[in-house]
């Protein structure tokens, strides 16, 4: 029973929890259906008409769906820790990138290419730089001028996606070479998108874990003044925080770009930074900024991106999908919520005061 | 029960993770009395007063209130409330940014007809408390506009605003000055004529005779006994606090160097200010000599510090450090000269509440060291170890959190943080508030050996007994002006009062 309990304590206690519960529904619906239980994590390989292995099955379908959520989370987890606020402009950072990649790459005005206008990587490390400049704008409104970060990053919420567009001159911009569907299609038998996010949270992982920048951006986070009398440049750190999560919102933006190889400013990101504020929160981060736990965001995002495979594999239309993400929301934010765990506290005090009375 | 008796705890155990806070402790308070709660730090004080007001689940013991029958057992401040049992706690718990009047009203507001707050009414009740307590204060102003002082008075008048029976104040006074004090000490008397029980936890000794009638001590958890102040002198209370016999203070002295004028210097300071807090002074501090700042709370003493810290940035003059002019733009090139700040709202600006005890003493080291050079683990492991034990932190383990730890522990903290930098000059400020006395002796030896090591240091403290004892030199500020300094000859309790207050001489 303490165990138990000690384990619930965990910070990754939630997103793991969520995880297998999410298994769980997917296990129960394929028993239903009278398909093997476990199909959900079956993995099989398939040969794709150009003659390739691939391997496809819906857990590898979650993770590479979730592979944008991901990215964004690592930034996100940062930004939410620094600065106790969230940065909600990273959907629309994301689609401005690719909108200014695919320009690039086509020609500005022109909506249908095959062959490259530059070079592919002059396009991608444009798209990217682009977003940590807006990464950099957000955290120098957020740590130099003290603008609350919701405020601040509501600015590109709203322009982000409009110049974006702007740059595509109004239109959905196709780029029809198969080098630029690389990084949204397959590196061998895997998505290429996984191997990205993995590649992703590894660096940042082995920064970490190597370096003191988790203390640095943690004691800004926990306690501001504190911080700085003791040596550290809150504002510095705030800001490169926001540059980082620009980055993260670059490369996924090229990445889900690629996937549609097109520059589709009106719909690329779309919500997405709904997701990675929810995957900071169900990796049991505090939104109220702080310590954070980078694997629990990771955990958070796939979870989430499980939740949207299960229901379409459920047949819920993709309209219906966010009402039935909202009431996951809503379960998780009440589980955490103080009452509620106070409540939980007192219940299992009573159960132990009533065995010992026994 | 007995009529005369207000409150009476029996038997009470707790405890946290890794330590037994309380072990089997008796506490009984008459009604209209004025009784201490004393001990070192770590003793345990905090833990009963919660027990009593329902933060923390006591295992064992029983609590009794007058009127109420049969035991009580709280279930969190605002059942204890109900139950007639107010509390200020030791650091301040209110909303910096809500009005005095909210602050004062929270949770209890007067309603309008149609069930909104009615804030008229609230800010004139507000008014008119804080008029009856003396004080000189808008209501309708953010707390954070007033001084750590003003916030705890109000935090007082909270308390004793609402229909109480047992008081309790857990250091009350750590942050006033003595014209502060003493308006609190009228209203404690006023309340006890009244018959209502207070329980008064301090670390000041002469406070305790100024004002209790009776004394309780606790030691490790224990209780050691109940007296009343007759039969406990200053001597004796110091020794049952501490468990030992008291080793004469004032001795501790060092008979090193008086005269400093060929010493060379550490730092010179012309004409710095920072507007709005400090008005220009100049300041020179010999290697190895103690500095210490003086002056009523508010004077200037934090804010002079704090300019040549960098902490609030210097906006004329200019600064020497070992001989070369410098600039300060931020604490961190303060630190890359060798210097360290230990703050006085160690709550607001010291410590990482949730970082370990072992984070927080290498924080300032990784500063220094950049955010790309990582202090290995083992090395930090080893630099906690050593100054836990060296200033003997009460942690149950170099990885709890610091918000877990007492005050006093706490502060023991950030003064390792700092010593783990080897600082050339330190500033403390308020290093030994809130702090029990046998430690407060061991952070002044501290300070004698530092300066006999050849590091400079300012000391800024309340307490001028400390000071005198401590510092070779002090310089006297006055409404945000140094206004003189005083030499060793003239350094007695007098003389420094004399000084504070004003006058002709020292001008
Ligand atoms: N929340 C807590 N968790 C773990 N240990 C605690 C906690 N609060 C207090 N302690 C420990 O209990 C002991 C008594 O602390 P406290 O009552 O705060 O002392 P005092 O107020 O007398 O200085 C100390 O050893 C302290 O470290
Ligand atoms: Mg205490």
């Amino acid at each position: 029973m303490s165990k138990i309990k000690s384990l619930t304590k965990k910070q990754l206690f939630l997103p793991i929890f969520s995880m297998i519960l999410v298994m769980l529904v997917n296990v129960i619906y394929d028993i239903a259906c009278g398909n093997p239980p476990l199909s959900f994590f079956q993995i099989a390989t398939q040969t794709t008409t150009s003659g390739n292995t691939i391997l496809f099955g819906r857990l590898i379908d979650v993770l590479n769906r979730g592979s944008e959520v991901a990215i964004l989370a690592i930034g996100m987890t940062l930004v939410v820790s620094a600065s106790a606020g969230t940065d909600i402009s990273v959907g629309s950072v994301m689609s401005l990138s690719g909108g200014l990649c695919c320009m690039l790459l086509a020609g500005y005005g022109v909506t249908n290419v095959s062959e490259y206008k530059v070079p592919l990587i002059v396009g991608i490390l444009a798209g990217i730089a682009l977003a940590v400049v807006c990464g950099i704008f957000n955290g120098f409104l957020v740590a130099y001028l003290n603008i609350q970060p919701m405020v601040a990053t509501l600015i590109l919420w709203s322009a982000g996606r409009a110049i974006g567009l702007l740059l595509c001159n109004s239109a959905i911009v196709y780029v029809r070479v198969p080098s630029f569907q690389f990084l949204g299609s397959y590196c061998g038998f895997l998505p290429t998108p996984i191997l990205v996010a993995a590649l992703c949270i590894l660096i940042t992982a082995l920064v970490l874990k190597f370096t003191a920048v988790g203390t640095f951006v943690q004691a800004v986070g926990i306690n501001k003044k504190a911080a700085r009398i003791s040596g550290f440049n809150s504002s510095k750190i705030i800001l490169i925080c926001y540059a980082v999560c620009g980055l993260c919102a670059g490369i996924a933006g090229i990445v889900a770009t690629s996937r549609i190889y097109s520059a589709d400013t009106n719909n690329i990101g779309l919500n997405m930074e709904l997701d990675a504020i929810l995957a900071v929160a169900l990796g049991g981060n505090s939104l109220g900024g702080g310590k954070f736990n980078l694997a629990g965001s990771i955990i958070g995002a796939y979870t989430i991106q499980a939740i949207t495979t299960t229901l379409y594999a459920l047949k819920v239309s993709s309209a219906q999908a966010p009402v039935y993400k909202a009431i996951v929301v809503i379960l998780i934010v009440v589980i955490q919520s103080e009452p509620v765990k106070a409540y939980f506290k007192k219940l299992s005090a009573k159960k132990a005061a009533a065995k010992e009375a026994n | 029960m007995d009529s005369n008796i207000a409150l009476t705890m029996r038997g009470i155990c707790m405890t946290f993770p890794g330590v037994k806070a309380l072990d089997n402790v008796d506490f009984t308070l008459k009604k209209g009395e004025i009784r201490a709660l004393m001990g070192e730090n770590g003793a345990g004080k905090s833990t009963l007063i919660k027990c009593l007001t329902g933060v923390n689940k006591f295992e064992a013991g029983e609590i009794h209130v007058d009127g109420i029958e049969g035991p009580i057992i709280n279930k969190d401040t605002m059942d204890a409330q109900k139950k007639g049992i107010s509390t200020v706690y030791q650091e301040v718990n209110l909303c910096p940014n809500l009005s005095v009047a909210e602050n004062l009203y929270i949770g209890r507001e007067p309603l309008t007809k149609i069930g909104t707050v009615n804030r008229r009414k609230m800010n004139q009740m507000a008014a008119q408390l804080m008029k009856d307590l003396d004080l000189d204060i808008d209501v309708t102003q953010n707390l954070e506009e007033y001084s750590l002082a003003l916030q705890q008075m109000i935090a007082i008048a909270r308390a004793v605003d609402m229909e109480s029976k047992v008081l309790i104040l857990d250091e009350p006074t750590s942050s006033l000055d003595d014209n502060e004090v003493e308006k609190l000490f009228g209203m404690m008397r006023r309340l006890r004529d009244q018959g209502v029980g207070i329980i008064f936890v301090t670390h000041f000794l002469e406070q305790v005779y100024a004002v209790c009638d009776g004394i309780t001590v606790l030691r490790n958890g224990t209780l050691v006994g109940e007296y009343s102040v007759e039969e406990l002198p200053r001597v004796k209370l110091v020794a049952a606090m501490m468990g030992k016999d008291f080793d004469d203070l004032a001795s501790i002295k060092p008979e090193g160097i008086n005269d400093f004028s060929k010493v060379p210097l550490e730092i010179e300071a012309k004409g710095l200010s920072h507007p709005g807090t400090i008005k220009p002074f100049d300041l020179d501090i010999h290697k190895g000599e103690v500095v210490g700042l003086t002056g009523l709370l508010g004077s200037g003493r934090s804010e002079l510090a704090r300019v040549i810290y960098g902490a609030d940035k210097a906006h004329t003059g200019t600064l020497k450090v070992d001989g070369k002019e410098v600039k300060i733009k931020a604490p961190i090139d303060a630190m890359n000269l060798g210097m360290g700040l230990l703050p006085d709202d160690r709550k607001a600006e010291g410590i990482i509440g949730d970082m370990s005890v072992r984070e927080n003493i290498v924080l300032a080291m990784q500063a220094k060291q950049g955010m790309f050079k990582k202090i290995p683990m083992a090395k930090q492991i080893e630099i906690a170890d050593k100054f836990i034990d060296m200033l003997q932190i009460k942690t149950a383990s170099r990885e709890t959190l610091i918000k877990q730890l007492s005050g006093g522990n706490q502060q023991k903290v950030i003064l390792a943080r700092w010593l783990a930098t080897e600082p050339d000059f330190l500033i403390l400020d308020e290093p030994t508030r809130g702090i029990d006395i046998g430690t407060k002796t061991e952070i002044q030896k501290l300070v004698i050996k530092l300066a006999e090591e050849g590091k400079s240091v300012i000391f800024i403290s309340s307490e001028i007994e400390e000071m005198l004892r401590t510092c070779n030199r002090m310089a006297v500020l006055r409404d945000g002006m140094k206004v003189g300094e005083i030499g060793m000859e003239e350094m007695t309790q007098e003389g420094v009062m004399h000084a504070i207050a004003g006058g002709d001489h020292h001008e």
